[in-house]
């Protein structure tokens, strides 16, 4: 027995792999990688792009699921490849990998990340607090209801898997998606955020929360066990009830 | 076939409460134009009734029933996910909704046979 086998995971030999190569009208290489134990996709990726071509274009940072920056479509699926397991993908020796859905392919793996972040800031996920530097921190007890209410949709790495995985993005070009709306859900369970209408009003516009299906795509998806469906829907509540209060 | 990231049980409901509505909106000319003969000709209403009676007919009519119910459950699933306090039992949610709508349709079945 090979020494690096170990018994939940039958090594074998070889993996055939299919890699996009080119622009948004490229074709798939196929490479042939040796298997290793505990091996990665974004293991496979590597291999490739430092033993057979090195002008693989393909991102990554962290290598421990902390930074969001190594989501590809692994055999139809979008994934984190850093933290996906090749045998927990394939059963046969075959991966075929991509890049992400829904957003413009700049090269090989490798996406144009703007359109996603462009539309954290349409939904408007940024900050607005209303204390200067000169005032005391903020304290929030951690026990607190409002603490433990936030806690629902924090945690986000920015890794766009959400993104590929949601219909209605591909559907309607301007909707903002399951990222941008979970980090507005979480600005408004912030006690800090001093302008909560803004976030709403922005959410509740065309292209906002209202366009989600809730097929939960999103959910089923998300490596860090986020529910964007969830705060999608709560973001509907909460939409509903300010349009409601103020005419 | 689906492809992979579409395979769940959201979007199976998704998919079967679209299919559904279209076919229900489909249906809907049919309904009103056998309701019109009701009002104007009586004799093609009597023949039309006649031909209801047939058994493929009323399978159909069961399978539109089962539609119906689907429909309706599947909508009151999504008003449930969206405006009650959230749960994590879709997959109960879902299988709930087809259930009624088998049932409704075993009804259905059952008055008419
Ligand atoms: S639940 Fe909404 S945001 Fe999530 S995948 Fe479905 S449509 Fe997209
Ligand atoms: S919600 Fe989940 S899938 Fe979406 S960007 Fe954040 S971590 Fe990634
Ligand atoms: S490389 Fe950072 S999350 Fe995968």
């Amino acid at each position: 027995m090979a020494e690096d086998s170990s018994p939940d995971d039958a090594v074998q030999p070889e993996l055939q792999v299919d890699v996009w190569r080119g622009g948004a009208q490229g074709q798939y290489q196929r490479f042939t990688v040796p298997r290793s134990a505990n091996q990665t996709v974004l293991d496979v990726v590597t291999w490739i792009q430092r033993h057979r071509d090195a002008s693989l274009a393909y991102r990554f940072a962290c290598r421990v699921g902390m930074c969001g920056s190594c989501a590809m479509t692994v055999n139809g699926r979008p994934k984190w490849t850093c933290r996906t397991h090749v045998r927990t993908v394939t059963r046969d020796r075959y991966l075929q990998i991509g890049p992400l859905r829904n957003l413009p392919v700049l090269r090989d793996l490798a996406t144009d990340m703007a359109p996603f972040f462009d539309k954290w800031q349409a939904a408007q996920g940024r900050f607005s607090g209303s204390h200067s530097r000169r005032d005391p921190l903020a304290v929030i007890p951690p026990q607190s209801h409002e603490r433990q209410a936030a806690d629902a949709a924090i945690e986000c790495i920015n890794c766009a898997v959400c993104y590929a995985a949601c219909d209605v993005v591909q559907w309607q070009p301007d909707y903002v998606g399951p990222a941008a709306l979970n980090r507005a859900w979480a600005g408004c369970n912030d006690v800090r955020e001093a302008d909560r209408g803004r976030i709403l009003r922005a959410v509740a516009s065309d292209g906002g929360c209202y366009s989600c299906h809730s097929q939960q795509g999103c959910a089923q998806h998300c490596p860090v066990g986020l529910n964007p469906t969830r705060s999608i829907a709560a973001l509907k509540r909460a939409a509903l009830a300010s349009l409601s209060s103020h005419g | 076939m689906l492809r992979p990231s579409r395979q769940h049980a959201g979007y199976w409901a998704f998919l079967l409460h679209r299919l559904s509505g279209l076919a229900l909106a489909v249906f809907l000319p049919a309904h009103f134009l056998v309701l019109g003969l009701a009002l104007e000709r009586q004799a093609a209403l009597d023949q039309f009734l006649h031909w209801t009676e047939l058994a493929p007919v009323k399978l159909a009519e069961t399978l539109l029933v089962c539609l119906l119910t689907l429909h309706l459950a599947g909508g009151l699933r999504l008003l449930a996910l969206e405006f009650l306090p959230w749960t994590e039992r879709h997959k109960a949610l879902i299988t709930a909704a087809f259930g009624v709508s088998l049932f409704g349709g075993l009804l259905f079945l059952l008055n008419t046979a």
